[in-house]
């Protein structure tokens, strides 16, 4: 919508913020939550919206702003009535997405990032949205659309055009399907909600439990969960209300996964019955669940949920009866932005600021959520810890292997015949995984996602298990057909979009890996290069504040070690490009003047990028 | 093989120019006073302002160059010493970080020609002369085009900055300036 | 300094450096006379870490292999103001492959925003300017960026170039903490990261700033300068003219107590 200046407007604008801010009692911790809501009434962020929200959470204007200007989700300019973002995941680029959005772009006369004249719509991309097992999708609105092909996009491109409410589109667009293909433990169970709390004695012996099960943290760090809870639960409180929380890490950001989508949308039950069976050990009164921004179309079935399991006693005063047992939870949702799912970042969102990584120590278990103890577990370490909590250590540590126990769900996807969720116990082979998804010719797997490990034929023996290949569960396959190079450059071009900006090597360092690859791409590149892509994975990995940084040039770094001829060949020369293409430089000179003669040019004899190498031709025969 | 290198060392073939500069580091250099005497001793200039040799000789042992690249002329003559030079030099800021004409980075280049050639009634006329080297879109230090081995920063580096770089590098040193001498200024 | 608190001691290059538990290694070693190099921290500031440029090793580690050779296993890298000391750490900070990733790090700050050294009026007194002399950075190295900032003279006594931003916090810091102002804050992220004022202009005009506040005068580069005030001191007179900025290193020892 265009900005209207008239009193109808500010009226309703006013009414709008008023409204919101009452619903979360001019809390500023709720500043995330407050922004969100007034954004989807507004459709921006206006910097007068902006400045009632600080008067009305009492919060200095800039530090309102501040928040505003750090998660993709929220805008400061007006994007439309709809908003569509193209997930810009390699999985998906490889299904064509690059093609589609520019099919849906030309369609409706815009450039990525731009907005309609009329103000109608504009079309970008974001990053994976957790889709690639039904890509490509896309976001319009916040609500993910799977499974487009160009007759889609012309019918998306329609129903934009006749200004039909997003809630009017066909059902089928936003169907999202589980694709589970593979069950075990957890994905196998036939608990009733409840049952993990009916078997709960009393907190230490579920805490003996869940360090005697060996379970550990399924983002991928994989520290003991038992542990975490016994820091937490020990850990006191401070302040004049000492209170110790539980929170559940649904920031699935990292590229390729989906496994969480896929629990939260089917076993919501079971996870938080993991977070009541913390809350339980630890001793919190109060959880939060903090979803992803790309996850807002799961909000209002999770709050369905959430609302059974209390009219259920499940949650509430006195769970089950228990006097003194008291725990809710409460969904907070994050606003697109990757490094949320550090756990410490993901706090600084939790309290309404901007997603920036804290200094550890101190750790969450002793300072977390508002400088109280907080257990952050992930949802699908949480789902296990119900399992265990029901069934016991042993029933569960029987699966798996000696230091990882259990099962672990794999979101595969990608060059294969049936992407989706795979649950395995620990210890399987990469070879196996491949043959049960029906990869053929596969080249490489990239596992854990874009931080994670470049894995080559050669490898594929290897298994993904702590003692291993340790994972969040992204699992995404290249065949032969694939073009190394050009995934390295996705994943970079990720990093940067990303990076919080708080230290310096991240910040500029992640920016110069994409430049640097850049140049490669378009054919510029040289053994220069080269070298300073290798002394720029130096800095990130050894001075970044996080491990977003200092994992940034993985990707990189495995690429050209178990993938150099797809680098080799893009490079010019094997030595020294200049950092810009000459002749494009005096475009704009050529333009003012009218010039076409020789010396309006630069000749040199740049070869041509290598078109074509790696790039898909076809499915193999 | 050869026979034993001589045992006098043979002057070392020097060119220098000034691109996008202001010439100030050339007046640097003349700064070093009577070392010029000194340095005539070790060096004979080839393409240089200093003795109005045009183009450089195939086997120039240092070229110095000051000023960033702002047309297209800096980098056909930055690509002549880079190719004739078996040791190029960048002095001073704008050769290093563009210094001050890469001021206009922030600006269209056609914006600013539309300003600077519009005529009271008659519209803008920039001229198209092929004789005028164009301008590039963005005025880009000298690393950036070329590889450069060597950089002495300063606005001008001081006389002495100059000196002891010369020095270290003729005697084979690799340069190394410290405090006092190093400056971005 | 309490007395009455029994001194433990680290190594910093093989140095014995005394420290007061809750001390950061940069701070003890500050206080001690031995130079760290640094950005972001300030002596009357929490440090937050941010700049990377005090990073050091710790606890690494020399093996012998079967052979009789000796490997050098290099300990953990941690940002030297913010990782508490503890007794018995040995620290490295003057080695050469943390003094080259200084380097680097400062390469990319000169190439992110703009430093055009002779037209600022910190020139000679800046922060990162006397770090790069130090370090021997002769050159930016990385493609420049030639990032597009604005100059805000918005404010009758203060002018701010966000050309020169570093990023390191400190005006926010102090304008929060010291000045309970909270006149800056930051936006957006990553490499658009960027300074902001508390107005819904965004114009330091706007804002209640002061010339006199702690966050007009903590300024490390040439953002935050003093309208009718410049280039008063002659060139070869100025702080880093003077002085290298290693030298006195207990000149940016913690002022006060900090636990």
């Amino acid at each position: 919508m265009p900005p209207v200046h008239s009193d109808a407007a500010e009226t309703r604008q006013s009414d709008v913020i008023a409204t919101v801010l009452a619903r979360y009692r001019h809390d500023p911790v709720y500043l995330m939550q407050i922004l969100r809501e007034v954004q989807e009434e507004l459709d921006w962020l206006s910097p007068s919206t902006l400045t009632a929200i600080a008067a009305g959470t009492r919060l200095p204007r800039a530090r309102v702003e501040g928040v505003a200007g750090f998660y993709h989700f929220f805008h400061q300019r007006p994007l439309g009535r709809y908003r569509v973002l193209w997930s810009d995941n390699i999985i998906e680029q490889m299904a064509g997405s690059g093609d589609l959005m520019g099919r849906m772009c030309k369609k409706l006369w815009l450039k990525p990032g731009e907005v309609s004249p009329d103000q109608l719509v504009s079309v970008d991309t974001t990053s994976c949205t957790g889709m690639s097992d039904q890509g490509p999708a896309i976001l319009v609105n916040a609500l993910p659309v799977t499974h487009m092909t160009s007759e889609r996009v012309d019918q998306v491109v329609a129903l934009i055009r006749q200004k039909t409410p997003v809630s009017e589109w066909p059902a089928d667009f936003f169907k999202v399907d589980d694709n589970i293909r593979r069950r075990d433990l957890l994905l196998g169970n036939q608990m009733a909600p409840g049952d993990a709390l009916r078997a709960m004695t009393d907190p230490q012996s579920v805490l003996d439990a869940i360090k005697a099960s060996g379970l550990r943290g399924r983002g991928g760090a994989g520290f003991s969960t038992g542990q975490k809870w016994d820091f937490c639960r020990n850990a006191v409180g401070s302040g004049e209300n000492p209170q110790h929380y539980v929170v559940c890490n649904a920031d699935e950001g990292e590229p390729g996964t989906f496994k969480d989508r896929v629990l939260l949308s089917s076993f919501a039950d079971l996870v938080f019955e993991g977070m009541t069976v913390a809350a339980y050990v630890v001793g919190a009164r109060k959880g939060f669940v903090y979803l992803r921004g790309e996850y807002r179309y799961l909000l209002g079935p999770l709050n369905a949920v959430l609302e059974k399991r209390r009219q259920s006693q499940l949650l509430g005063k006195s769970i089950q009866g228990r006097m003194g047992f008291d725990f809710d939870i409460e969904i907070h949702l994050g606003a697109g932005a990757y490094i949320c799912g550090e756990e410490t970042a993901l706090l600084e969102s939790l309290e309404g600021k901007r997603g920036v990584p804290r200094k550890r120590p101190p750790f969450p278990v002793t300072e977390g959520f508002l400088g109280q103890p907080t257990a952050v577990n992930n949802v699908e370490t949480l789902a296990a810890a119900a399992l265990i909590a029901a069934k016991g250590a042993d029933w569960y540590k029987a699966v798996g292997t000696v230091k990882s126990a259990g099962t672990k769900l794999l979101s595969v996807s990608g060059d294969c015949q049936w992407p989706g969720i795979y649950e395995y116990p620990y210890g399987v082979t990469v070879a196996q995984v491949l043959a049960d998804c029906g990869a053929r010719n596969t080249q490489a797997c990239q596992i854990a996602g874009a931080s994670g490990l470049c894995v080559a034929p050669d490898e594929f023996g290897r298994r993904l298990a702590f003692e291993d290949i340790p994972t969040g569960g992204s699992f995404m396959v290249f065949d032969n057909s694939r073009d190394m190079f050009a995934v390295a450059h996705n994943f970079a071009h990720f990093f940067a979009n990303e990076s919080c900006g708080f230290c310096t090597p991240c910040r500029v360092g992640t920016s110069l890996l994409c430049n640097a690859l850049d140049k490669i791409r378009d054919g510029h590149g040289g053994e220069y290069d080269i070298n300073d892509i290798w002394r720029i994975i130096r800095t990130l990995r050894t001075a970044s504040h996080c491990g977003l940084g200092q994992t940034a040039g993985n990707c990189v770094a495995d690429s050209l070690q178990k993938f150099r001829p797809s680098f080799e060949l893009r490079l010019n020369s094997r030595d020294f490009e200049p950092a810009f293409d000459l002749d494009q430089a005096l475009s704009r000179m050529r333009d003012v003047t009218g010039r076409d003669d020789p010396g309006a040019h630069f000749h040199l004899d740049h070869r041509k990028s290598k078109q074509g190498i790696g790039t898909k031709l076809g499915d193999p025969a | 093989m050869n026979a034993a290198a001589p045992a006098v060392k043979p002057k070392l073939l020097v060119a220098t120019t000034s691109l996008a500069g202001c010439f100030g580091c050339h007046m640097s250099l003349l700064d070093i006073d009577e070392r010029l005497l000194d340095l005539i001793d070790l060096v004979a200039f080839d393409r240089s302002p200093i003795t109005d040799i045009k183009h450089c000789s195939p086997h120039c042992d240092v070229g110095i160059i000051e000023g960033g690249v702002c047309n297209a002329e800096n980098v056909h003559v930055l690509h002549e010493f880079r190719k004739n030079c078996k040791i190029l030099i960048a002095i001073g800021a704008c050769a290093i970080n563009g210094g001050l004409p890469a001021q206009r980075n922030s600006l269209d280049i056609g914006d600013i020609l539309a300003a600077v050639y519009a005529l009271p009634g008659r519209g803008v006329q920039v001229p198209n002369d092929p004789e005028i080297p164009l301008l590039l879109n963005a005025v880009h230090p000298l690393h950036e085009v070329v590889k450069i081995d060597y950089f002495l920063p300063g606005c001008p580096p001081s006389g002495d900055a100059i000196w002891k770089f010369l020095t270290d590098l003729l005697a084979g040193r690799t340069p190394s300036l410290g405090h006092g001498l190093i400056h971005y200024d | 300094m309490s007395d009455t608190q029994e001194t433990n001691c680290f190594f910093l290059d093989d140095e014995a450096i005394p420290f007061t538990p809750g001390q950061t290694i940069i701070q003890a070693a500050l206080t001690a006379g031995k130079y760290i190099p640094h950005l972001c921290y300030h002596p009357e500031f929490k440090p937050h870490g941010s700049c990377k440029l005090c990073t050091v090793r710790i606890d690494s580690r020399t093996i012998a292999t079967e052979d009789g050779q000796t490997i050098k296993i290099p300990g953990r890298a941690a940002a030297s103001c913010t990782t508490p000391a503890q007794a018995g750490q040995h620290v490295e900070s003057n080695i050469p492959e943390l003094l080259d990733l200084r380097r680097t790090l400062i390469q990319m700050l000169l190439v992110e925003g703009n430093h055009f050294c002779p037209s600022c009026e910190k020139s000679g007194s800046c922060l990162l300017q006397g770090l790069a002399y130090a370090l021997g950075v002769m050159n930016p190295h990385f493609p420049q960026y030639f990032s597009k900032r604005e100059v805000d003279a918005s404010h009758p006594d203060i002018l701010l170039d966000l050309n020169r931003c570093i990023l390191c916090e400190l005006c926010i810091r102090a304008s929060a903490e010291v000045d309970k102002k909270h006149v800056f804050s930051l936006s957006g992220r990553g490499h658009s990261k960027h300074l902001i004022c508390n107005a819904e202009s965004g114009k330091l005009g706007d804002t209640n700033f002061s010339a006199t506040d702690k966050a007009a005068n903590v300024c490390p580069v040439g953002v935050i300068l003093h309208k009718r005030h410049g280039f008063e001191t002659p060139y070869g007179q100025r702080r880093f003219d003077q002085n290298p900025i290693n030298a006195h290193a207990e000149q940016y020892a913690p002022v006060k107590e900090q636990v």
